[in-house]
This record gives C-alpha cells, structure tokens and sequence, in this order.
C-alpha cells in the first residue's frame, strides 16, 4: 500500500460571473482536472505547477480541508475528508501562508499546547522538540510572541510545530515563500536531512526551484488540474529537450558565427564576443573542436540545463484539450 | 507503513481545556483593558431590562402580562441569550476565519472544528454579561410571586439551559449560511438579535404571519413565553396547551439537530481561500 494514493482526483467550483449590468451566471471552474498518483513511504516528491495549476486544491483535499468532486484520495489508508481528525494525527502541515501557532502567546507555548492537542507522550514531544531546537537554532526565540517574530523564525517555528506529533507524512505548501536566503538555507537543510532519515514522506509544493533540486528526486509537475510530467529531474530535461549549452568566448567578433552541426546558435551576447550554442545531437567535444577550427576561442564554458527554464516552457504549452482524451 | 498509534481516551478532553487556557492567556494579556471590556459587556443586557422598565412606565400591562410576568420572560431571555452568546456567539466570526485561513488551520489538527473554534475564541470578556442576565432571572423568578412545585423548580432549571442551546443552535446555523454566502452577516444577526429582542416581549403584543414565523416557525416562543407561562401557572391566552412550555427542551434539541446537519453540510462545501 502506497502512503498516498489518488485516483482521478477532481475538484470543481462553481463561480458566479457578472454577465451584463445584473445577470450574474454559474460557471464551473475545474481546479484539479482528475489526478492519480502514488506516492511511496519515504518519498521526497516535489509538486510544482504555475499559479491556479490546483497545487494547493490538492494538498487541501489530501488533508482533509476540502472535500474532492470526484474520485478518491488516501492518505495513510484514510479518507481525509472523512477520517479527517484521525488523519490529522498521522500527517503535519506546513501552509506557507497559514499559521498553526498562537498569534499572542511565546512560541514555546504553542509547542506546548501541540503537545496537548496531538496527545503527544512527554518524552517523545521533548526528544522532537530538543532536535528542532539544535537544527533551526529556535533557542533565541522560543520566549518570544509569536506575532513579534521575523518570517523566517516564523517558518522554523511552523516546521517544528507541524513535526511534534511525529507525522509519517509531511505536506509543505510553499515553505520557502518571502523567506530570506539564510532562512531559506536552513529550512531546505532542514528538510534534506529529514529526507534522509528515510521514515518521513515529504510532498513540496513551491514556486522555487532551487527547493526542488536540492530536495526531491521525483518531480509531479501539473497544469490546468492535470500531471504533465511524473518523475525524475534529469527524465523532465530529456523529454522537453532541455539542453546543454556550450558557450564560447571569441577573442573578436565574427561576422558570420560558425554553425557546427548539431549544435544550432542559440544567442549571441557581448557584441558577438560570446557565442551560446545549444548541444542537440553533437557532443561537447565535437562542437569545441568544430568551433576551435572556426574561431580564435579565448574560454569555453559548458552550462547545465537550468530547470526554471524547462519548467517555463512546459507552462507555456497549451492547455490540454478538454475534449481530447489524453 | 502507516501504523496509527492508539488515541488515549481523556486525552480530547485534555486537548480542549489546554486550547481554552491557551485563549484564556492570550485574553487577559492585557489586564486593565479586559477588566474595561468585562464592564462595557454588561452594557446591552441592562440596556434591554431598562427598556421594558420604561415601557412599564406609561403602561401597566404589555399584551395582557403585568411587569413581574413580563420580567420572567425578559430573565429567561437574557440569560439564554448572553450564556449561548458567551459560548457560541464567536462563531458570526466564521467569515473572518476563513478568509484569514484560520479555518484551514483547525481542519488540520485532530480535534473537531467547531469545538475548536468556540475555544479559540470564547470571549471571557462577556462572561460578566451572562452572570447579569442570570441575575436578572433570579430576581425575576422570586418576585414574580410563583407557586413553586418541584415541576416547576425543575422547569426553571432546565428552560434557560434549554434557551441557551437554542439560541447557541441559532448562531451556528445562521453562521453556517456563510459557507455558502461570505456576505451573510447582516442576515445573521437580524435573525439572533432579532429573536432576542423577539423573547424579550410575550409574543401576545406582535400579531399575523410576523408572530406565526418567529414564535411558531422559527420557536422563539418556547425560549421564554411558553415556559415562563408555565412557571406562572397562566393559561395561554393564544390557546396552546399548558404542557407547551415543557417542550422546550424538545425543541432546542430539534433546532441543536437542525444546527448540526446545517454545520456538517457547510464544512463539505468549505471551499477555503486563495493558496
């Protein structure tokens, strides 16, 4: 039994626009267009997708805060709508742009309530806490109210309280958001050696790349409600031809740069100085060469593919056709 | 694989009362100003007993009931209305909750959401409310010159614990509506504040479709006028029998159903906010 499983997940809103001065009319919006997915124990699976693409509708019905229009979520064996308290006690949440701690009260004593709430055993919630302590450096602030806290102690403090309970599953939605670089280091360090333990099912929804590729071997990209890509980073580059570039810096500009085959010109920058070729079907060593028998080459530099911008690419191309089976 | 562990029993009930004290210390953070808001909250419940008070001035009988008869109804009024108030009347913040996603936040934690929401926000500050309205009941029910049996110490008890879930039932209902409609506040309240100033007056003085939808249809008369009929031994001059002022548990329990149902639709249609 996988730790998530979901089949033909749908979720569907109804909206009313303004048609005319008066008439308003019912429109359905498909927000999560039919989802499957399996995701097993220990996983670490980045979810990425552009703004609407039903990133967040998901991890809402995959913990229990909205109900799915069709078909059917599990997480942990459970309904989550159903189930949901049950649930709550197995899985922890990391909303970016919702708290789970108490606004007016010392940060400490909303770890102390969770402990409450999550009927967590004394020994087991000190043992967490003193490893999120020494791991996201909380001792500076743990007496401080929550509201007086900066974003990024915020975070570390919203990661440790959505860990207290010792969750199998850990849902994060946009944990890096508006966090500044340091914070950003220590919660990503944070996270990769909870991934290394092994026993933590991670699922990360974000808009920042770099969190993917220092986190997540498995990468679901969706769109318009549907997964248009599942698996690894380096499966994500070869199947949208994300390319290498080979850049070569001329001692003199060229008037007509050379074209070696295989590897078509893909700009040109500082006045013609620097030529950016993109390796298709050639290798590195044949296009240097070839390029080497064109030009008087100062410095050649080879650039691995950049994941922002096979991602960019991929949200670029069309919407799938709804009437099309895919 | 997921292996849960077992959920030790009382450990719920632990859970609420830390979720309370956590409320409890957020609120009093702030000492001067909270004792200020215990003052100002006694506010609108003398308000409602100085304006009977007035309309006894010039009158000495409103629909056929004498100031001590009508201050039964107005005790049993006031305290179910500031106790439910006290306990759920926080819920008309539900809008709020959700646009701030604090409502997300309580779905994610392994507790019920209503109860959590109530805790979250009990305001302590309009405890002093309650306690005046109780007062009021008191000095209502001792004056009023009742023919006490134990029927009717009983029905004293159990007629305003009856009110309180009735009017509690009312706010999570009406509250409910903004599930489905954001902007449903104004609509809330003429209903909740509308019925308390409704209970304050026997029902006799409102008449026609008005009187039949707020006593009968929504059974705002089985909070105050038909149980304080019956503390007073009186027969009903609209002709029900005298057993109606017993059905008030009954009917709180009706509208605590009808409440719940509403509820548990309204968090299925929970279509929560933005990201």
């Amino acid at each position: 039994m996988s730790v998530i499983e979901l089949d033909g997940l749908r979720k569907e809103f109804t909206v009313r626009v303004k048609v005319g001065r008066l008439r308003r009319e019912k429109r359905t919006v498909t927000a999560v267009d039919g989802i499957d997915l399996r995701v097993e124990q220990g996983e670490m699976l980045g979810y990425i997708g552009p703004n609407g693409a039903g990133k967040s509708t998901t991890l809402k019905m995959l913990t229990g805060v909205l109900s799915p229009s069709a078909g059917q979520a599990r997480v942990c064996g459970l309904r989550p709508v159903a189930d949901r308290t049950r649930l709550a006690l197995r899985i922890g949440v990391v909303f970016g742009q919702r708290s789970q701690l108490w606004w007016d009260l010392p940060l400490g004593d909303s770890f102390d309530l969770l402990r409450h709430l999550y009927r967590v055993p004394a020994a087991d919630h000190a043992a967490r806490l003193r490893r999120c302590r020494d791991l996201l450096d909380l001792d500076a602030f743990l007496d401080t109210p929550v509201r007086q806290l900066s974003l990024g102690q915020r975070m570390r403090g919203e990661l440790t309280a959505a860990l207290l309970h010792g969750p199998q599953v850990l849902f994060l939605d946009e944990p890096t958001i508006g966090l500044d670089v340091v914070s950003k280091q220590a919660v990503r360090g944070f996270l990769a050696e909870l991934g290394r333990a092994g026993d933590t099912t991670l699922v990360l929804t974000t808009h920042d790349l770099a969190d993917i590729e220092r986190l997540c071997a498995r990468l679901v990209v969706v769109d318009h409600g549907r997964v248009v890509h599942d698996g690894s980073i380096a499966a994500l580059h070869a199947r949208y031809g994300s390319r290498r570039l080979v850049v070569a810096e001329l001692d003199a500009p060229l008037s007509t740069p050379p074209q070696p085959v295989g590897a078509p010109l893909h700009r040109v920058e500082a006045d013609g100085r620097r030529l950016v070729y993109a390796l298709e079907s050639a290798g590195v060593a044949e296009v240097v060469s070839a390029l080497a028998g064109l030009a008087a080459l100062r410095d050649v530099s080879i650039v691995e593919p950049d994941i922002e911008d096979v991602v960019a690419r991929l949200y670029r191309s069309p919407a799938p056709d709804p009437r099309r089976p895919s | 694989m997921c292996t849960g562990e077992a959920v030790r029993p009382g450990g719920t009930l632990r859970a609420y009362r830390a979720l309370l004290g956590a409320q409890a210390r957020s609120q009093t953070a702030y000492r001067a100003s909270f004792l200020l808001d215990l003052l100002g909250n006694v506010g609108a419940t003398v308000f409602d007993v100085v304006t009977v008070l007035v309309i006894y001035g010039v009158t000495r009988e409103l629909g056929g009931f004498t100031l001590r008869e009508t201050l039964v109804m107005v005790g049993l009024s006031a305290s179910a209305f500031a106790v439910a108030d006290l306990l759920v009347g926080n819920i008309e913040r539900l809008p709020t909750h959700v646009r701030t996603g604090l409502f997300d936040a309580v779905l994610l934690r392994p507790l019920g959401a209503l109860p959590q929401l109530l805790l979250m926000n009990l305001p302590l500050r309009k405890v002093s409310r309650g306690v005046f309205g109780v007062g009021v009941l008191v000095v209502a029910l001792t004056s009023a010159g009742i023919d006490w049996t134990p029927a009717r110490v009983a029905l004293a008890v159990v007629a305003p614990l009856a009110g309180v879930v009735f009017f509690g039932s009312l706010f999570v209902a009406t509250a409910t509506v903004s599930f489905w409609w954001v902007d449903s506040g104004e609509l809330a309240n003429s209903v909740t504040y509308g019925g308390r100033d409704f209970t304050t007056y026997p029902v006799t003085i409102f008449d026609g479709w008005f009187r039949a939808a707020f006593a009968y249809g929504l059974g705002f008369a089985f909070v105050s006028y038909q149980p304080a009929l019956a503390l007073l031994g009186r027969a009903d001059p609209l002709g029900l029998p005298s057993w109606a002022g017993w059905a008030a548990p009954a009917v709180a329990l009706v509208a605590a159903a009808l409440a719940a149902t509403a509820w548990r639709t309204g968090i299925r249609h929970y279509r929560s906010t933005g990201s």
